[in-house]
């Protein structure tokens, strides 16, 4: 059933309308004075929380050495298809494999994070550098080198996202219902 | 060489009209910032801050900005009419300044200039005292219409002759209560002219305000319908006419239009301060030593126009837009009986 809504009598002050229009008014120019929200971005700038998704590095390890081994699971999990990898022999005793080339498509990017979630090594990051800014395309497709220098420009840099991932990292659990096949399986297969 | 007398007085108004327009145009500009920046801080941003000290040489920007756009005029538009429109604003918006008494009476020493010796003279700080100053304000303001209504019917653009058509019909509608609510006044000083009803408002309180304060809040109302602003500017009304009038304007043409709306803001603020808030004359005149109380009113006169330009802003951020037949009622039902009413009263006061 519809619900007639009566409109309540406005009183003579509410239609005279110029008690809210003063009102009003005070109350815009209250914000006059208040303090202002905008912040003066190349002088100031933002605080950026831990885990921030901005710019990629590549991660070098405790002998400056890439700690990428070319194992692409990066590019896989990469829902924008943005990382090209070619992986190269490296004929060192503790690894087989480094990347040669390393590419990251920064327009294409969709700065998700889940490159850094799905690394084993640790090696691709998120830093707070938020300044990706260049002139032709070319210059927006991140080499090796380029993603090795954000790591020089933010070593100091606390609370990367891979960080913050180490941190909460749960052990590995297989997902509900996929059950090993074996002996000891309820039912068998 | 002494100069003949006549051609003294020409060359004394040439003079007071560039003056006045580098003031009216500079005044344009920062208004223009002006608006930018108070609209900012009600919204609490901080505006262009960044074009020379404080922002203060962003109007620059923008005029260059403005001089490298694409003048684009619409394939079916009436060229001429489209030409001249911005100019048949403006052209009557800086007219009415030629009434609007900045100060009083002031007297220059005899001087050498160029080897021509000019006598002493005392000239008053407008630029003629028209004895028919109000009306000649009233017909100026109404012509401002056809340049807009002009405008919007010369783009070819329907948004633009909707604009054109609310503007010609809100303008009659407000340029009758405009008029009558300034009646009280002309009765109580007897005169049409600037001068008279500067100097009937000598005192602080013989000021207009005091005396016909339903007279001001009616003037209010219909100048801001008038030039429309906020929140009458269903003329513009960006949000459902795509910029009313001027939809298809571009570059300088654009940017004219724009001049002439802050120069009839200006008008107003200072028709405002002139009609209603004494002009020039200033609370404790007497008091100011003789050599500054010219300089002291004329400040004191620019103080006004800016609080009222600075009111315009104000209530720009403050009220939203009425709707078209709100506009009408108010128009028509609200002010024009009020302001009758007002000279029904005044009449009956002085006759008491």
């Amino acid at each position: 059933m519809a619900i007639v809504v009566e409109a309540r009598k406005m009183t003579l002050a509410e239609r005279l309308y110029l008690p809210a229009v003063i009102k009003g008014m005070l109350l815009t120019l209250a914000h006059l004075f208040k303090k202002k929200v905008t912040m003066q971005y190349p002088e100031v700038q933002k605080v950026l929380p831990p885990g921030y998704r901005g710019a990629h590095r590549l991660n070098k390890d405790e002998q400056d050495r890439v700690k990428c081994v070319a194992c692409e699971m990066c590019a896989v999990a990469c829902p924008a298809d943005c990382i090209t990898i070619e992986g190269m022999e490296t004929g060192w005793s503790d690894r087989e494999k480094i990347p040669r080339t390393f590419q990251i498509d920064m327009l294409r990017c969709i700065f998700c994070g889940m490159c850094v979630e799905a690394c084993p090594e640790d090696a691709i990051d998120m830093t707070d550098n938020i300044e990706l800014v260049a002139t032709t395309r070319e210059e927006m497709i991140w080499d090796r080198e380029r993603l090795l220098k954000n790591f020089d420009d933010t070593r100091d840099q606390q609370g990367t996202l891979g960080q913050v991932l180490r941190k909460s990292r749960k052990p590995f659990t297989r997902p509900r219902g996929d059950q090993l096949p074996g002996p000891s399986g309820p039912g068998g297969h | 060489m002494v100069l003949d007398p006549m051609i003294l007085e020409g060359a004394v108004a040439l003079v007071k009209i560039g003056i006045l327009l580098g003031v009216v145009f500079t005044t344009v500009a920062y208004l223009t910032f002006m608006e930018r920046r108070v609209s900012a801080l009600i919204q609490d941003r901080l505006g262009p801050n960044r074009v020379g000290p404080m922002g203060l040489l962003q109007p620059l920007a923008d005029g260059i900005k403005f001089m490298w756009k694409e003048e684009f005029i619409p394939a079916n538009a009436d060229r001429i009419l489209f030409a001249i429109a911005p100019a048949m604003i403006l052209v009557p918006a800086l007219l009415i300044f030629a009434v609007i008494p900045v100060g009083g009476e002031v007297t220059i020493p005899a001087f050498t200039l160029f080897g021509l010796q000019f006598q002493e003279f005392t000239t008053t700080l407008q630029i003629i005292d028209l004895n028919v100053g109000i009306l000649y304000v009233l017909g100026m303001t109404s012509i401002a219409v056809y340049g807009i209504a002009l405008g919007g019917w010369s783009a070819n653009n329907k948004f633009t002759l909707l604009g054109g058509i609310r503007s010609s019909a809100q303008m009659i509608s407000y340029e009758l209560s405009l008029g009558l609510s300034i009646v009280g006044i002309l009765m109580l000083t007897g005169s049409l002219q600037m001068s008279q009803i500067v100097a009937a408002q000598d005192g602080f309180l013989d000021w207009f305000i005091f005396r016909q304060p339903l007279a001001f809040l009616i003037f209010v109302i219909a100048a801001f319908a008038e030039n429309n602003r906020l929140p009458f500017d269903l003329v513009e009304c960006e949000q459902e006419l795509v910029g009313g009038f001027h939809t298809e304007y571009s570059s300088m043409r654009f940017s004219m239009f724009m001049i002439a709306e802050y120069a009839s803001m200006i008008a107003a603020s200072a028709l405002m301060a002139t009609l209603f808030f004494g002009g020039w004359h200033m609370p404790f005149e007497d008091q100011v030593g003789p050599g500054l109380v010219t300089l002291y009113q004329v400040a004191g006169f620019l103080l006004k126009t800016g609080f009222f330009l600075f009111v315009y802003i104000w209530v720009r951020w403050s009220l939203p837009r009425f709707r078209y037949d709100q506009l009408m009622a108010i128009g028509w039902k609200v002010l024009l009986p009020l302001a009758l009413l007002n000279v029904v009263i005044t009449g009956i006061w002085m006759l008491v």
